[in-house]
């Protein structure tokens, strides 16, 4: 691995131009991967035989449920470099992706009750994947409350830290929760060692779907870590050049 | 390096606390429902866990408050000995003064819930394996809250999210044993979540109360 | 005073040679939050060196203690502790260090007696003649035996951990305001406790508001946080 890249992520005003460079090109790729997948999502893939319409909600719920879990592992990631590595970028990293790693959770929920409604027949059910779910959303929320509720903010990013990195265990028993236990979830039908069995007219606009989100994630996650970075090197020099910059350019 | 016993000793309000609260809220359940014999008996795991939830957090509150209020965690970690093992000692003794007392109270509980008698031995060592994983995971919380203002609130938050296997595998265990099933299965699940929270969670303990203690 | 001799006593058990115990701070970075507190400190202290910190409020002195001792990571620099960098094994430099910090830790339910019992036993064990000398020393030996530590005066309690320090065989002393709640007498127990402790190869760092009179040793005082000994 190219040391001498991860270093300069390292530095905050390489990550400061990096990020404010990306960020609009990445929010501008997941809106045009949004239309497409939405587009063929909702209208070229084919009825279900069983859920008929209803099931179109998948294009909506499976991609963010799988993004919660990412957006969890990323944080976990970048909160254990910062520990152990002590880069402080990495920090602020981890706590952009909180809140967002939490609003995914949050419509992955909704919207899976949503679809629970017209197909099972029921709002809520205590399905392992759904509590673990649950659960994903109570750590994002332990994070964020952590953090708020430590003044010091050395102290608050590493005690966070260790919290991502404990509850990382959460991640995978969601994802083979549905493995373990009897569910009303269905077994995995994308991720499978075997190929998907869902038909490709179904799946690519899934797919297209994931990316979509998984951009949104990043640009959104790169917009607030600037905004971090921002707020925590207040003082330093490069910030006042880069602002000047900015302001003789506009 | 047990001097943590002389301690409660001296201070025994403390620690009866967590178990009057378990008292209190076993109590609470067949007088907030039905007394039916049979949906009591039912009831009777889930009535067991969560109060034995609800008071171990109660009792994890003081864990590591004192000792970090008073300056000893600090002499701790620059004492030169493993600050892991002399966590881990304290957490034990804690442990001895409140879980314990809870695991051997629950077999009552259970009975007065409807449980037959017999299941008096599988009820107290899920309870005691229960706990013995509840007081390691909830050190790590306890160590992460450290000094904050309003830590204990905070700390039910991280600690319930990660404790949630143990519940799983504890109630269903109380189940089996309430019902006459063999609860051995669910038992070694408890046992085994045991044992992996006694290797990772005193190293996580560790670092976070070092974290707390900059 | 009458009871010196008892104290050298238990000063000399330092079974380590002093010859080659040695601190050096090198180019000591730290930041606090946004403010850089310690800029390029550097320095280094021989056995019975003194160095003291009257710095201002807020200056930093009690991070760097607290740096030193371990409990603060330093963005930049190195602590070595006879050469070998304290990162690479603290519990052997702990071992040799004693932090007196803010709070006194004592536990305010356990008797005087006991809790030197149990400070002691946390590094190795001490006999009871060497802790009722050690009482003795700091002008607590007429305590009630059965009193607990609550029922002691700040003063007293600060005593009580001095006491402490003089039963810990530590070569590097951090000491963070050791005057607080003393009076001139009990400010007496402590210059002859550092008059011992340096004359027997014993280091310390002490940050205080207000100079210590200690003519012992090589006494450093340092006025402002940016300077650099030699």
């Amino acid at each position: 691995m190219n040391w001498v890249w991860f270093h300069r992520f390292g530095s905050p005003p390489y990550f400061y131009r990096f990020a404010g460079r990306w960020a609009p090109w990445f929010l501008g790729i997941a809106c045009v991967l949004l239309v497409v997948g939405l587009y063929g999502g909702l209208v070229m893939a084919p009825v279900d035989y069983f859920q008929s319409d209803a099931y179109r909600i998948i294009y909506v719920h499976v991609p963010s449920a799988y993004l919660s879990l990412m957006t969890y592992t990323y944080m976990a990631l970048a909160a254990a470099v910062g520990l152990i590595w002590r880069i402080k970028i990495c920090h602020a990293i981890a706590s952009a992706c909180a809140p967002a790693g939490a609003g995914f959770t949050v419509v992955s929920l909704a919207t899976g009750m949503i679809w629970g409604q017209p197909t099972w027949g029921t709002w809520w059910a205590w399905d392992p994947r759904i509590v673990s779910q649950l659960f994903v959303l109570f750590f994002f929320l332990g994070y964020i409350s952590l953090r708020g509720a430590i003044e010091d903010r050395d102290r608050a990013d590493r005690a966070s830290a260790v919290l991502a990195i404990v509850g990382v265990i959460n991640v995978p028993i969601v994802h083979y929760s549905v493995e373990w236990w009897n569910s009303l979830h269905q077994g995995p039908s994308l991720m499978r060692a075997d190929g998907p069995t869902m038909p490709m007219s179904m799946a690519w606009p899934l797919l297209v779907m994931i990316g979509a989100y998984t951009f949104y994630f990043l640009a959104i996650m790169l917009m607030r870590a600037r905004a971090e970075v921002l707020r925590r090197e207040r003082g330093g020099a490069w910030l006042r050049e880069e602002l000047a910059r900015a302001g003789a350019v506009s | 390096m047990r001097r943590d016993l002389l301690l409660a000793f001296r201070r025994p309000g403390e620690w009866l606390q967590p178990l009057a609260f378990f008292a209190l809220v076993t109590t609470l359940f067949p007088l907030a429902m039905d007394p039916e014999a049979a949906v009591l008996r039912r009831l009777a795991p889930a009535a067991l866990w969560v109060s034995l939830l609800l008071a171990s957090l109660l009792a994890l509150d003081f864990l590591f408050r004192e000792d970090g209020r008073d300056g000893t965690l600090e002499q701790y970690a620059v004492s030169g000995q493993s600050f892991t093992a002399l966590l881990l000692a304290k957490t034990a003794t804690h442990w001895l003064l409140t879980g314990m007392p809870l695991a051997l109270a629950g077999p009552l509980a259970a009975v007065s819930l409807g449980a037959p008698p017999s299941a008096m031995p599988g009820v107290f060592f899920a309870l005691l394996l229960g706990s013995v994983s509840l007081s390691l995971i909830g050190s790590i919380g306890a160590g992460l809250t450290l000094g904050l203002r309003r830590g204990g609130a905070l700390l039910s938050l991280l600690v319930l999210p990660l404790v949630m296997p143990v519940l799983v595998f504890g109630a269903r265990a109380t189940a089996n044993a309430i019902a006459g099933d063999d609860a051995a299965g669910a038992l070694y699940l408890l046992a085994a979540s045991g044992v992996l929270a006694l290797t990772l969670a005193p190293l996580a303990a560790a670092a976070a109360v070092r974290i707390s203690l900059e | 005073m009458g009871s010196s001799p008892a104290v050298r006593t238990n000063l000399t058990l330092h079974s380590t040679p002093s010859a080659d115990a040695r601190l050096e701070v090198l180019n000591l970075h730290l930041w606090r939050g946004d403010r850089h507190l310690l800029r390029g400190l550097h320095f280094a202290m021989e056995p019975g060196d003194a160095l003291q910190l009257l710095w201002p409020n807020g200056a930093g002195k009690t991070s760097l203690l607290r740096c030193i001792a371990g409990f603060l990571h330093a963005e930049e620099g190195t602590i070595r502790w006879r050469g070998v960098p304290v990162d690479a094994d603290p519990d052997a430099f702990h071992w040799e260090m004693a932090y007196l910090g803010h709070e006194t830790a004592l536990k305010a339910d356990l008797t005087a007696a006991e809790n030197l019992r149990f400070a002691c036993a946390l590094r190795h064990g001490a006999e009871e003649a060497a802790m009722r000398i050690a009482l003795q020393t700091v002008g607590l030996a007429q305590l009630d035996p059965m009193q607990p530590a609550r029922s002691l005066s700040a003063g007293q309690r600060r005593r009580l951990s001095l006491a402490r320090l003089s039963l810990w065989n530590a070569r590097l002393w951090l000491l963070d305001e050791p005057a607080a709640n003393l009076d001139a007498a009990g400010q007496e127990v402590l210059a002859e406790l550092l008059r011992h402790h340096l004359a027997s190869g014993g280091m310390a760092i002490l940050a205080t508001h207000a100079s210590l009179a200690v003519d012992s040793g090589r006494w450093k005082t340092w006025g402002a946080p940016a300077e650099s000994a030699a």
